[in-house]
């Protein structure tokens, strides 16, 4: 019985070792048009980002410059290191009622892992990750961010 | 068609007529010197090239491809970077010790260089005891990395060259068993014999099972005692830094890493000859059209193309594998390898005195 496990655990051993070079090997002979990497600075006009690239927090805005946030605040309190900072203010509505809306919705870039936390905490879609990347800037100011256009709104009917 | 054998000869008798006294001989020496260095010195930098590219493909980047014709000369820059680099010695070091250790690293993967058949009738030195020479002299190699370890002054140095020491004192024994294989099919430890035998069909095609187990065996120690991944506890990069060359710089690290590359090629070369005949062409059956064509490839290119083919499938092993633990290293020597090679070299045995392999 010791002797049949000894043997299977070596033949267990050899077959996982040679599933492991195969696909190593399939990735060697097909490395011209599986290759991953991008040159970057030579292809900047056609460089293309796979879809799920995080490059930083945007506000999605449509043709009437409306937004879908709330200012719940969900995304504030996802994020593990104070990177949004929401700035609300009371709107009067027409029938007289007040109602809570954002004032500012203050991004840190350079405070920002890229972690999709706040993303996936708002309940609205309201933000999502944008592909671009090329962030330096000569001034640490530059790097705090208003998401929300100025003049927008609150898209209608969204809670 | 010139031969390397003919100009050897040529140079020998050359040498012997034109001079007299022990001077052809000390001529003789100065040559094969050059010669080893070149090679060696032209070695490190077609392997690293060859690591990195392998590397890349394996992971689908694209590797070094800035310097000159898709990145042939980076290892050129990277060699002028280090030679450039100051050497440095630590206060806390060993400062005779530190210094020799590269040295010794490198002399002795040299020295295994001399037995090794490069083409027909190319040799250093035809001893005949060869391949006892070659397992016995690279198992010192362990004494430089110990004495670096040691010398270095530093934890993760001497950490790095006592995993090396157990390691490789521990696979000498599987791949000494896997080496006896062959002397016992052979009967013969010179290795120009060994080499002659398989003239009619290499023994990995001759000796059928336990060749081939005895061959399996082979890549694994000799991937261990070489100190590369996935046995490459010696330098462990992630745990480490760089294990027994972590106070290194310049060109003595630079030797340490050129002294890795030449005792991988030295390691496949005795895997090529022992296993897959040295420079002997691949043929079949007797007098067909098939072997005068692998007769007209010259012999240094099957030597030195087998060899290759070896040295990728180590590389092939790196990029695969994940690092070993160190009991679960010595586990799969004391536990698996050796008693494998122990009843393996029981059947070749047998399998010798009983002619039931390929003549």
């Amino acid at each position: 019985m010791f002797l049949k496990d000894y043997i299977s655990d070596v033949f267990k051993g050899v077959r996982s070792l040679l599933t492991g070079m195969k696909l190593t090997g399939w990735y060697a002979l097909h490395h011209k048009k599986e290759k991953i990497t991008q040159q970057y600075p030579d292809n900047k006009d056609t460089l293309e980002l796979p879809e799920r690239f995080r490059g930083e927090v945007v506000m999605i805005h449509d043709e009437q410059n409306e937004h879908a946030c709330t200012g719940c605040t969900a995304c504030e309190l996802a994020c593990p290191n104070a990177t949004i900072k929401i700035v609300t203010k009371f709107d009067i509505q027409p029938d007289g009622k007040k109602k809570k809306a954002i004032d500012k919705f203050v991004y840190h870039l350079e405070l920002c892992t890229f972690c999709n936390l706040c993303i996936e905490a708002c309940p609205t879609n309201a933000i999502k990750m944008a592909q671009t990347f090329e962030h330096s800037v000569f001034d640490r100011t530059e790097l705090t961010k208003i998401l929300n256009n100025p003049g927008s709104k609150i898209r209608e009917g969204i809670e | 068609m010139p031969s390397l054998e003919n100009i050897a000869n040529n140079i020998h008798v050359w040498l012997n007529n034109n001079f007299s006294g022990p001077w052809p001989m000390l001529i003789e020496f100065a040559i094969v010197g050059v010669c080893i260095i070149s090679l060696f010195a032209l070695l490190g930098l077609v392997l690293i090239m060859m690591e990195r590219k392998v590397s890349a493909w394996m992971q689908l980047r694209l590797g070094p491809n800035r310097v000159g014709p898709v990145g042939m000369f980076q290892t050129l820059a990277d060699t002028l970077k280090l030679m450039v680099k100051e050497g440095m010695t630590p206060d806390g070091a060993d400062k005779f010790l530190f210094n020799v250790a590269p040295f010794i690293v490198m002399i002795i993967a040299m020295v295994t260089m001399a037995p090794i058949i490069f083409a027909k009738g190319l040799q250093i030195w035809d001893i005949n005891i060869g391949i006892l020479f070659v397992a016995s002299i690279s198992s010192v190699s362990v004494i430089g990395v110990l004495m670096a370890g040691w010398a270095s002054n530093n934890k993760y140095s001497l950490l790095g060259a006592m995993r090396s020491g157990a390691q490789i004192v521990s696979y000498e024994l599987s791949a000494g068993f896997a080496i006896l294989v062959i002397v016992i099919l052979t009967g013969d430890l010179k290795i120009s014999s060994i080499v002659d035998s398989q003239a009619n069909g290499w023994w990995i095609f001759k000796g059928h099972l336990p060749v081939w187990i005895a061959f399996v065996i082979f890549m694994i120690a000799v991937t261990a005692e070489t100190n590369r991944a996935p046995f490459d506890l010696a330098e462990a990069e992630s745990e480490l830094t760089a294990g027994f060359h972590t106070e290194y710089s310049g060109m003595k690290f630079a030797l340490f890493f050129l002294a890795e590359y030449a005792n991988i090629f030295v390691a496949c070369a005795i895997g090529a000859t022992l296993f897959l005949g040295g420079w002997q062409p691949l043929h079949f059956g007797t007098g067909t059209k098939f072997n005068e064509i692998m007769d007209y490839i010259p012999s240094s290119i099957w030597f030195m193309g087998k060899t290759f083919f070896l040295i990728f499938i180590i590389m092939w092993f790196r990029w695969t594998f994940p690092r070993l633990r160190i009991d679960q290293l010595l586990n799969l020597e004391w536990k698996y390898l050796l008693p494998i090679s122990m009843f393996n070299i029981l059947l070749a045995t047998l399998m010798a005195i009983s002619g039931w392999y390929f003549k």
